[in-house]
């Protein structure tokens, strides 16, 4: 899922100011998983923002601010405010930019990354969305979000312990872990040979990517 | 032997093909623009070393490019091995990089990956890491050997020119202390087929895993397909021998090393007195070609070393 957090409550203020009436707007996917911006997070905010201005707040939470299909149903509330705050990742705070092209829209959260729930209240990042997945050769564990430096050909002089030199409190090494993953299926093998450079023209320095698939078009 | 057996003719390579024990030392450029921190540096090292590292930002921290100073040194009669990280460059700079250094008459590189910038003095910057340091050892064999770019592409200014590629002698670094210890030997393996000439080490203290590290190149045949020089560092002060162990990821410091320096009456005097043993060792220690000596910030005490572990006179 994407990982997102609240920002600064000052920073979300300082937004608002001036605004009469805000829509908190949540999003019922992502960012309500990770407890950043679902219902009940929308419901905490609004209260805050409701003691400390004079502005008056409403709220609501739809199932998915990535998708315009979702917006008809907030449509007048929308049109009643002069302000957004979204409360969603940043695709979602796009989304409702582009649909209501007239609102100022702000963010409540800043998106992290893209991540599995390790435990509570624990996140942690495992995909850069990349575009050229190679999860298959280095064991399942991916390297290019996984390394600090990105390495095909890792790991680094700075792993030790199993840990990054980064952050060894906190990161764990990517390329101990393949080396790990690898050694228990018995396929050390693959780290014999030298990964070519990447293209990373399928990443985003390719530019914004878009996706077409006339499979679906056609439908 | 004629010039052209050589891949690149840099006297680093004539010492290490002519089977001596080479030294190199380490020369890190200054952080301002200063030339007689270099001309300070050179003056010390000129005459007791083979060739001289000089360092590219090194721990991320900004100082004089590694190829301006690398020109610089070699205009004052000391050779320079030009260190390159994948850090601050994409490979389209990388290669622009090297045909500049060539011209400029550089013939050693050492290709790194280069400590993150969440260690130095810019730790908001972007990092690059297009390629990493195995793919740039293949990418300069490439330039050299196949006389193409990393694109496939001749190296040729226009179709109808002549091929003039970069020669360089390559050198790539390895950690035997650096986790896991089991693949340390395959890394430097492939560091090997991806065409390095020679292996600059990380620093050596504890003299037991380095040569069990040794012992498994042997094995693998690996000290015939480059020349390793090992990594030595003199320790200044229990101060600095404990933060070498503590902090520094990949280096361990053994605590009799820890002892020895704390229990001395002169510290700085008993770390070159260790710093020498070690150097004494490796040169036992079969397939060890050489000693590089990053005497960090110490560098007035190479002289000193070379001398008394007996490499110069």
């Amino acid at each position: 899922m994407i990982v997102a957090e609240q920002k600064p409550i000052e920073e979300i203020k300082g937004y608002l100011a001036g605004h009469k009436r805000i829509l908190v707007l949540g999003c019922g996917t992502c960012v309500t998983v990770c407890l950043a911006g679902g219902e009940r997070e929308v419901a905490t905010l609004a209260s805050i923002l409701r003691l400390s201005s004079d502005s008056e707040v409403i709220e609501n939470t739809i199932e998915r601010q990535c998708d315009a299909e979702f917006f008809d149903a907030i449509k007048d509330q929308a049109a009643s405010c002069d302000a957004i705050l979204s409360m969603a990742c940043g695709v979602g705070v796009q989304m409702v930019a582009k649909i209501f092209p007239d609102k100022p829209i702000y963010p409540a959260l800043n998106t992290m990354f893209c991540g599995t729930n390790d435990g509570a209240g624990q996140w942690s990042e495992n995909c850069l969305a990349c575009g050229d997945c190679k999860l298959g050769i280095f064991g399942g564990v991916c390297p290019v979000t996984r390394c600090s430096k990105s390495l095909l050909n890792g790991p680094c002089g700075g792993s030790v312990d199993g840990k990054c030199e980064v952050d060894p409190e906190n990161i764990e090494c990517g390329w101990q872990l393949i080396y790990d993953r690898l050694k228990t299926l018995g396929r050390l093998d693959v780290l014999l040979e030298n990964a070519a450079p990447r293209d990373w023209s399928r990443t985003h320095d390719g530019g914004p990517r878009r996706l077409s698939r006339e499979d679906v078009a056609g439908l | 032997m004629a010039d052209n057996v050589y891949k690149s003719g840099s006297n680093l390579e004539k010492v290490l093909c002519r089977g001596e024990f080479a030294v190199t030392a380490e020369l890190g450029p200054p952080k301002s623009a200063d030339l007689e921190v270099i001309n300070k540096k050179v003056n010390l090292l000129k005459g007791w070393v083979d060739a001289v590292n000089i360092t590219d930002n090194q721990t991320a921290i900004v100082r004089v490019s590694s190829i301006a100073a690398g020109k610089l040194i070699l205009d004052l009669g000391l050779e320079p091995i030009i260190q390159m990280t994948c850090r601050d460059r994409n490979r389209l700079s990388i290669q622009s990089d090297i045909l500049g250094a060539y011209l400029l008459g550089i013939r050693n590189i050492l290709c790194l990956t280069g400590d993150h910038q969440s260690c130095g003095n810019h730790p908001t910057a972007k990092h690059v890491f297009d390629i990493d340091s195995i793919q740039l050892i293949q990418i300069v064999k490439n330039m050299r050997d196949e006389k193409v770019f990393a694109c496939g592409e001749e190296i040729k200014d226009s179709k109808k020119a002549e091929v003039k590629e970069p020669r360089m002698f390559i050198g790539g670094a390895a950690n035997p202390f650096a986790d896991p210890f089991e693949f340390r030997v395959i890394r430097l393996r492939r560091k090997v087929n991806a065409g390095v000439d020679f292996i600059q080490t990380q620093c050596v203290y504890d003299i037991d895993r380095f040569k069990n590290w040794m012992e498994e190149v042997r094995d693998n045949g690996l000290h015939k397909k480059c020349r390793i020089l090992a990594g030595v560092t003199p320790l200044k002060s229990v101060g600095m021998a404990k933060y070498m162990r503590d902090q520094v990821a990949g280096v361990t410091v053994p605590d009799y090393y820890i002892e020895k320096i704390a229990k001395a009456k002169d510290p700085k005097a008993e770390g070159i007195k260790i710093c020498v043993e070690q150097i004494q060792q490796l040169r036992q220690t079969e397939g060890v070609a050489g000693v590089h000596i990053m005497a960090i910030g110490w560098e007035e005490k190479v002289p000193e070393i070379v001398q008394r572990a007996g490499l110069r006179n």
